[in-house]
C-alpha cells in the first residue's frame, strides 16, 4: 500500500449553528478516483472547498501528502497565515460548477495566471506548460479567445486545464457538469475520464451516476454530513447496504 | 445681441489671458483626478477589505464629502484647514476637487468590486494566488472595467466643479472669462465663449473615455 496523499480525519464544520459536517474520514491513494454522491444539501460541495481550503472547519485534520493544511496541528490548533493557505491552497486544484474562468483573460492567460504569480515560472515556460494542457482538453486553437467567446463546455474543459496545469497533488471536481447544457456534458466528462487514465488523482462531485460507475475507484456515498457508505462501484451501486443509499440510488438518473 | 466684430477685436488682446485660464483649468482638473482616483482606490479598498473601525471612519468621510456641496468643500478647504496649515487658493482648490473626485470613486469601485462573483475570488484562491495577487490580477482589472464609464462621468463633473475655484480666487477659466468681462464689458460674448470651450473639454473627455471603453471591452 502506497502513502495516503489525501488523508480527512474526523472533519467537523459547521455554519453558524448548523453542523453541516459531522465527522467525515476519508482517504486517497496517489491515482484514486472517488466519486461522492449523495442527495442536496448533504454536503459534498462543503467537503470539497474545506479540502481546497475555502472554508475554515473547527475540527478534524486534512492532510495532503503527509503535510497538515489549513491548521497548525492539534493541541495549538491555529489557522495558518495567509502566505502559507495559499501555498497549500495550489496543492489541490479545484474545478467549480459554474466555472469561474477570469473572464478579462484569455483561455491561455487563465492557465498561465497560477503558473507565472504562484509557481514564479517565466513566461515561456509557463506559455508552454499551459498550451500543452489546452492541447490536452481539446482546446488548443482557441487559447486565444476570452471565456465569453467560448461555449460552456468549452470554458469548462479550459477551467480543468487552468486547475491541473499547477501539478497539484489531487484534482476536486464539484459537480462540473451539472451548468452545462445535456449536449456538452460529454466533452467535459470525457476529458476527465482520460485524466483518470493517466493517473491523475481525483475526488470529484457529481450527479451524474453513469460516469460515477464508470471513472471511479471507489464510490462515496454522503448523508446528512457523514459518509454512509463506500465501496467500489459495483459494490455500491448494485447492493447497497443502507436504506438510505438504496432509496437515494432509486431516485436518482443513471 | 451678440456683437460679433467687437468680440473679434476684444477677444484678441485677452488670448493669451483665455490660454492660460484654460491651461489651469485642465492643471487642476487632471491632477485632481488623478490624486482623487489614487485615494478613491485607498477608499475602495477600505469599505470593501478594511477592518471594522476603518470601514466605519471611511464611511463617515464618503457621507460627509458626498452630502457637501463641492462649493461648500471648496470653501471649507480654503478657509477652514488654511487655519491649520498656509495654503495657496490653488492648493485648498486642489484638495478639495482630490476629495470630492476621491468619493466618487471611492464609492464607484467599491460598487463595482461588491457586484463581482464571488466565483472569482474564489478560483483565484484555488490556484494559490494570494490575496494581493487575487486583487491585482483578478478582481481590480475587472472592477476598473466595470468603474470606466462612471469614472468619466466623474472627470467631467470634475471639470465643471472646477468653476467654484473662482470664488477663492484660483485664476482658471471662469475666473479669467470674468476678469475679461469686467474689462469689456461683454458678459454675453465671452460668457458664450467660456462655455464652449466647458463643453469642448467635456466632450472630450467623453470621446476619449468610450474609446478607452471600446478598446479594453472584452470580446465576446
Ligand atoms: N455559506 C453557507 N452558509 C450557510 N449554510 C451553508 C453555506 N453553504 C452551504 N450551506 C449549507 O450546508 C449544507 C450542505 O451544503 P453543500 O453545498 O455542501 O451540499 P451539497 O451536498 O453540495 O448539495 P448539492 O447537491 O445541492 O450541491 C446545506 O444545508 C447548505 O444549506
Ligand atoms: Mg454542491
Amino acid at each position: 500500500m502506497s502513502k495516503p496523499v489525501l488523508e480527512i480525519l474526523g472533519l467537523h464544520k459547521k455554519f453558524k449553528e448548523i453542523e453541516v459536517l459531522k465527522g467525515v474520514d476519508l482517504e486517497m491513494e496517489p491515482g484514486d478516483v472517488v466519486s461522492v454522491i449523495g442527495s442536496s444539501g448533504s454536503g459534498k460541495t462543503t467537503m470539497l472547498r474545506c479540502v481546497n481550503l475555502l472554508e475554515d472547519f473547527e475540527q478534524g485534520s486534512i492532510r495532503i501528502d503527509g503535510e497538515e493544511i489549513g491548521y497548525t496541528a492539534a493541541p495549538q490548533r491555529r489557522r495558518r497565515k495567509e502566505s502559507e493557505i495559499a501555498r497549500q491552497r495550489s496543492m489541490t486544484g479545484m474545478v467549480f460548477q459554474q466555472f469561474n474562468l477570469f473572464p478579462h483573460l484569455s483561455a491561455l492567460g487563465n492557465v498561465t495566471l497560477g503558473l507565472t504569480k504562484v509557481k514564479q515560472l517565466p513566461k515561456a515556460e509557463a506559455t508552454a506548460i499551459a498550451e500543452r494542457w489546452l492541447e490536452r482538453v481539446g482546446m488548443a486553437e482557441r487559447r486565444n479567445h476570452y471565456p465569453g467567446q467560448l461555449s460552456g463546455g468549452q470554458q469548462q474543459r479550459v477551467a480543468i486545464a487552468r486547475a491541473i496545469a499547477m501539478n497539484p497533488k489531487v484534482m476536486l471536481f464539484d459537480e462540473v457538469t451539472s451548468a452545462l447544457d445535456p449536449e456538452l456534458v460529454n466533452e467535459v466528462l470525457n476529458v476527465i475520464k482520460s485524466l483518470a487514465a493517466d493517473g491523475m488523482t481525483m475526488l470529484l462531485v457529481t450527479h451524474e451516476m453513469k460516469f460515477a460507475y464508470e471513472v471511479s475507484r471507489r464510490v462515496v456515498f454522503m448523508n446528512q454530513g457523514r459518509i454512509e457508505e463506500q465501496g467500489a462501484p459495483e459494490a455500491v451501486f448494485h447492493n447497497p447496504q443502507s436504506k438510505r443509499l438504496a432509496d437515494f440510488l432509486k431516485n436518482a438518473k443513471f | 445681441m451678440l456683437d460679433f466684430t467687437r468680440f473679434f477685436v476684444e477677444i484678441y488682446p485677452a488670448r493669451w489671458a483665455i490660454l492660460e485660464g484654460v491651461g489651469m483649468t485642465l492643471v487642476i482638473s487632471f491632477l485632481s483626478i488623478v490624486l482623487g482616483t489614487i485615494l478613491g482606490i485607498g477608499v475602495a479598498l477600505s469599505l470593501v477589505y478594511g477592518g471594522r473601525v476603518q470601514r466605519f471612519a471611511v464611511r463617515a468621510f464618503l457621507e460627509y464629502v458626498r452630502g457637501t456641496p463641492v462649493f461648500v468643500l471648496i470653501l471649507a478647504c480654503y478657509y477652514l484647514l488654511s487655519q491649520l496649515v498656509q495654503l495657496t487658493p490653488f492648493q485648498a482648490g486642489l484638495i478639495a476637487l482630490t476629495v470630492f473626485c476621491s468619493s466618487h470613486v471611492g464609492e464607484n469601485l467599491r460598487g463595482a468590486l461588491l457586484a463581482l462573483p464571488r466565483g472569482q475570488t474564489e478560483a483565484a484562491k484555488a490556484i494559490g494566488l494570494t490575496f494581493r495577487q487575487t486583487f491585482v490580477y483578478v478582481l481590480a482589472p475587472q472592477a476598473l472595467r466595470q468603474a470606466l464609464p462612471a469614472w468619466i462621468n466623474t472627470a467631467s463633473e470634475l471639470v465643471k466643479a472646477s468653476t467654484l475655484l473662482s470664488v477663492i480666487g484660483v485664476v482658471e477659466l471662469m475666473l479669467t472669462t470674468r476678469q475679461i468681462i469686467a474689462r469689456n464689458f461683454m458678459s454675453l460674448e465671452f460668457y458664450c465663449l467660456a462655455g464652449i470651450i466647458y463643453f469642448l473639454i467635456s466632450f472630450s473627455i467623453e470621446r476619449l473615455g468610450r474609446r478607452v471603453e471600446r478598446r479594453i471591452a472584452l470580446p465576446s
